[in-house]
């Protein structure tokens, strides 16, 4: 059988396919098996263009299959909310949310304030001030996401009769992270203070976060 | 594997052949699409088809992944989830457009594929059984995009509901039990909803693996070919890889031409306007019609008029309803039984005279008919026309086919598939 | 055996579907289905052309926000949009204050309740509400409309035939019943005496059963006001409405054209590729 095959198709069989299809062509000569090499090569540039054009094409599909995932237009157009906090008297806390996280408003009492100036900032795992945390001028509004910074529990301490913590602040139940009236990292796992997003006061009673 | 000419997967480098002793996957893919499948030689285009429809349905698979990522089976919030999806999800709108034409490609290609089948014989000995599992898959993709075609919750999504599982309500006795069964309800509803989500992300799964079984039933005897005649030596075939993956690959550029014109320019003209207005249960669209795909089996169902009975006593055996209905479902179980319709020992439609007048004149126009009637309303022009079309297309089938293969006189084949080919007998056995 | 079940259940099959055909053809002759009066005077789409038309449409950003107009101040009345949102119409060429503004002063506010006692109540809009609609419910849509429900307009122009061209002529199609003739020039009310329009509905020829529930939108030119100075004929009017309504039902058009574009340019080449690659592979295989 191969006899025949090998008759059929010698001579212009490119050494390519040929090896592709098992059987060597027979003796040729050196400048046919030049001539074929340069053949070859052309051929395989075309293979291999065409090869990775397809792979291009397939990341190119693979982007919006991944990019679909990300955060839709309505979920972003949420980004930003605006709270009446004209009502939280010193001392108090609410409890509201952005982005579908809780953010802790807290109104700090002068005392609170002071406890959390005293502190030394260097010894802290994560040194900032008060002021750092807050607008100037309205030192008693501490804003936070009310997220801790170990593992994303929520903190005890914004409702009024929840532990507060071994420093008055905020406390995580879940692994035991303490926090200060500057929602500061003190003690526990977690690795940094309580984070404050992005927010402005619009007057002196509305606050927009995001 | 099918022929002792095949080439033999041969591992390179220590892992492959490591791999290779243990779980021989390499082995498979280079036996079924590689270089040790041996292929007649001589395949046309419409050969492309099979690998066409494995490719439409990953295209529908990836694309239906991702979209039920965002679409919720809520009666009340499923026809908003998928307008989330056209406006607010990042490329949302061509996930979605996507996965809607995809639908429409798939069968495009399926038919085009089953046409080939029935043209060229494909289905004849030793290849029943690949058939029978390609008829299997059909329904199974009829099915599902039936399921599919409901999620959206638009009009046409409940009144396809409503209509098609009130074709279960035409059985005698259990059918209305029985549709109260399928729908969780008097009517689709959440139930429904639901259920149709549950199975329509299910069966494509069960799809591919009756494409499976379908390509392995396919290398017991290896592919068919446009003459028909059996692969007689090495010199009829062609390894797999590189010739048919290289003919595959332009013919996938062909396919994605048509299918992104249609999805990014024209994406609705497959569709129906009526699905882009909420399900209303108490209103029916003036003209329900379903997805194209299904029109053909939806005028056979219509072309059923008379009721079946004694004549002058008014006793009816077989309601019109329920005729329409045994004959639509009839229309394609019938095709599990054309291997044994079809007795005719030629394959290819080229060598069959009688068998080609009748498939180019009989088959294709009726089913044209078929397609273009069932998207119209019931006027008598199309009712005449579609009772036509049907009439012929199971008399092709149960009556025309066998008796064609009976009196018909073959032209003479050629000896194998390289004469045919070349024009030039084989040389004396080596 | 299988090929005589098969002779029998094609037989009555294509029997009865032939008995079914002489059925057909002698109730057609014995009672020939009546002329319906949608089958004679419902009028095709009047030809219209929009910017956005064609492969490579885009939308017009002054016809969009002239649409939008349009909406508000005439279609808002009854029609509700709700898929779309304040924030959308950044689309339409609107800087982020101007839709703020837009959202602050839209003549609909958002449902809310009230923070301090939870009675249902109302605030201004901002840009991630979607637009409000003028009525809280079905019920009470219908309860002002006459017992007619104004449909959604987020989604017209895909989800009728025609689509902007229908929205189009609907808007200038109202015509006066008495003496109206087709364009064969037969009279609808001598051809069809009993279809007459019911009282509280108005006869257009552009509608399905050609009497609407909706009282003529566009009365008269300059019933709107444009910022660009555009003179607001009712044909003007009625087209950037449309195309505002064409813009609501699918904006990402212009995105969906332009990656058309990219794809197909992108698989011109591969194509061309493959195509040489498979001729190469193919040479010396006569086929």
């Amino acid at each position: 059988m191969s006899t025949v095959k090998k008759t059929s198709g010698a001579g212009k069989k490119p050494a390519k396919a040929a090896s592709k299809v098992k059987s060597a062509a027979p003796a040729v000569t050196e400048t046919q098996a030049t001539a074929q090499g340069e053949g070859v090569r052309r051929r395989d540039f075309i293979h291999i263009a065409t090869v990775s054009f397809a792979g291009v094409g397939a990341a190119a599909v693979a982007m919006p299959l991944v990019s679909q995932m990300s955060a839709s237009a309505d979920v972003l157009a949420q980004a930003s909310v605006e709270f009446d906090i004209a009502a939280i008297e010193p001392g108090q806390a609410i409890k509201t949310s952005w982005r579908k996280q809780p953010v802790f408003i807290r109104n700090l009492t002068p005392a609170e304030i002071e406890a959390a100036n005293k502190v030394d900032v260097g010894s802290l795992r994560d040194p900032q001030t008060l002021a750092d945390r807050t607008k100037p001028g309205k030192e008693n509004w501490l804003i936070t996401l009310g997220v801790c910074t170990h593992l994303g529990c929520v903190p005890l301490g914004a409702a009024s009769g929840e532990v507060k913590g071994e420093y008055g602040g905020y406390f995580c139940p879940c692994h035991g992270s303490h926090y200060d009236t500057a929602a500061r990292i003190r003690k526990g796992p977690a690795p940094l203070n309580l984070n404050v997003p992005e927010y402005a006061f619009l007057s002196d009673t509305v606050v927009k976060i995001g | 594997m099918s022929f002792p000419w095949a080439q033999e997967y041969k591992p390179q480098g220590t892992v492959a052949k490591w791999v290779d002793e243990r779980l021989p996957l390499p082995r498979l893919v280079y036996n079924a699409v590689g270089a040790g499948y041996p292929v007649p030689r001589n395949l046309n285009y419409f050969w492309n088809f099979g690998v066409l429809a494995g490719v439409a349905l990953v295209i529908q698979i990836v694309t239906g992944i991702v979209l039920a990522m965002h679409y919720y089976a809520s009666v009340d919030g499923a026809f908003n989830s998928v307008e989330h999806i056209m406006r607010d999800v990042n490329a949302g709108w061509f996930l979605r457009y996507a996965h809607m034409n995809g639908a429409s490609f798939f069968f495009i290609v399926v038919y085009i594929h089953i046409f080939r089948g029935l043209f060229y014989g494909s289905y004849k000995a030793p290849r029943e059984m690949i058939w029978l599992l390609g008829v299997t898959i059909f329904l199974l993709m009829m099915a599902t995009a039936f399921m599919g075609y409901v999620l959206p919750w638009g009009q046409m999504s409940f009144w396809g509901a409503q209509v098609i599982t009130g074709f279960f309500s035409a059985i005698p006795l259990v059918g209305e039990p029985l549709r109260q069964l399928l729908l969780g309800g008097f009517a689709p509803d959440q139930a429904a909803l639901n259920r149709f989500f549950s199975l329509h992300y299910l069966m494509p799964f069960v799809i591919a693996g009756v494409i499976i079984l379908h390509v392995w039933a396919l290398h017991i005897p290896g592919s068919s070919n446009p003459t028909g005649v059996s692969v007689k030596g090495e010199q009829d075939t062609v390894p797999f890889h590189p010739y048919y993956t290289a003919k595959d690959g332009f013919g996938l550029g062909i396919f994605l031409i048509f299918f992104v014109a249609v999805t990014f320019f024209a994406p609705n003209m497959l569709g129906h306007p009526d699905n882009y207005i909420p399900a209303n249960p108490l209103s029916t669209p003036a003209h329900i019609v379903p997805e194209w795909y299904f029109l053909p089996f939806y005028a056979i169902l219509k072309a059923f008029t008379v009721d079946f009975g004694i004549p002058f006593t008014g006793i009816i055996i077989i309601p019109a309803k329920l005729m329409g209905v045994l004959a639509m479902f009839g229309s394609i179980l019938l095709l599990f039984f054309l291997p044994w319709l079809d007795t005719s020992p030629v394959r290819s439609g080229h060598y069959r005279p009688l068998f080609r007048k009748f498939f180019w004149y009989g088959l294709i126009p009726s089913l044209v008919v078929l397609t273009y009637c069932g998207g119209k309303p019931p006027y008598t022009q199309w009712v005449v026309l579609s009772q036509i079309a049907a009439a012929y297309y199971f008399a092709h089938f149960l009556i025309i086919l066998p008796i064609v293969s009976r009196i018909e006189r073959p032209l003479a084949l050629p000896n194998s598939i390289t004469e045919a080919v070349t024009g030039k007998p084989l040389p004396a056995a080596a | 055996m299988v090929r005589l079940v098969a002779f029998l259940v094609g037989l009555f099959f294509s029997g009865m579907l032939l008995l079914g055909l002489g059925d057909t053809i002698v109730s057609a002759i014995k009672e020939p289905a009546l002329p319906t009066v949608e089958a004679g005077f419902h009028e095709e789409t009047l030809p219209v052309t929009f910017a956005h038309d064609g492969p490579l449409g885009k939308f017009d950003r002054g016809q969009l926000q002239r649409g939008l107009k349009v909406y508000s101040e005439v279609c808002s009345a009854c029609h509700s949009l709700k898929l779309v949102a304040f924030r959308d119409f950044a689309a339409l060429g609107y800087s982020e204050d101007q839709v703020k503004a837009l959202a602050k002063g839209w003549k609909t506010e958002v449902p809310s309740i009230n923070p301090e006692t939870g009675e249902p109540a109302t605030r201004p809009g901002i840009p991630a509400d979607k637009i409000p609609s003028p009525f809280a419910n079905e019920t009470a849509a219908r309860a002002a409309n006459n017992n007619a429900l104004p449909p959604d307009l987020s989604l017209i122009t895909k989800a009728r035939e025609g689509g902007p061209a229908y929205v189009y002529s609907l808007l200038l199609g109202y015509r006066d019943q008495a003496g109206y003739k087709n364009e064969e020039g037969k009279e609808l009310l001598k051809e069809f005496p009993d279809a007459a329009t019911p009282p509280g509905l108005h006869f257009n020829p552009w509608f399905a059963n050609l009497n609407i529930a909706m009282a003529p939108p566009l009365a008269a030119d300059d019933q709107v006001t444009y910022d660009d100075g555009t003179k607001a004929t009712k044909q003007q009017m009625a087209k950037d409405v449309a195309a505002f309504l064409t813009w609501t039902a699918e904006p990402k058009m212009e995105n969906r054209k332009s990656a058309g574009w990219a794809a197909l340019g992108f698989l011109l080449i591969f194509t061309l590729l493959a195509f040489m690659s498979y001729r190469t592979i193919w040479a010396d295989k006569k086929h």
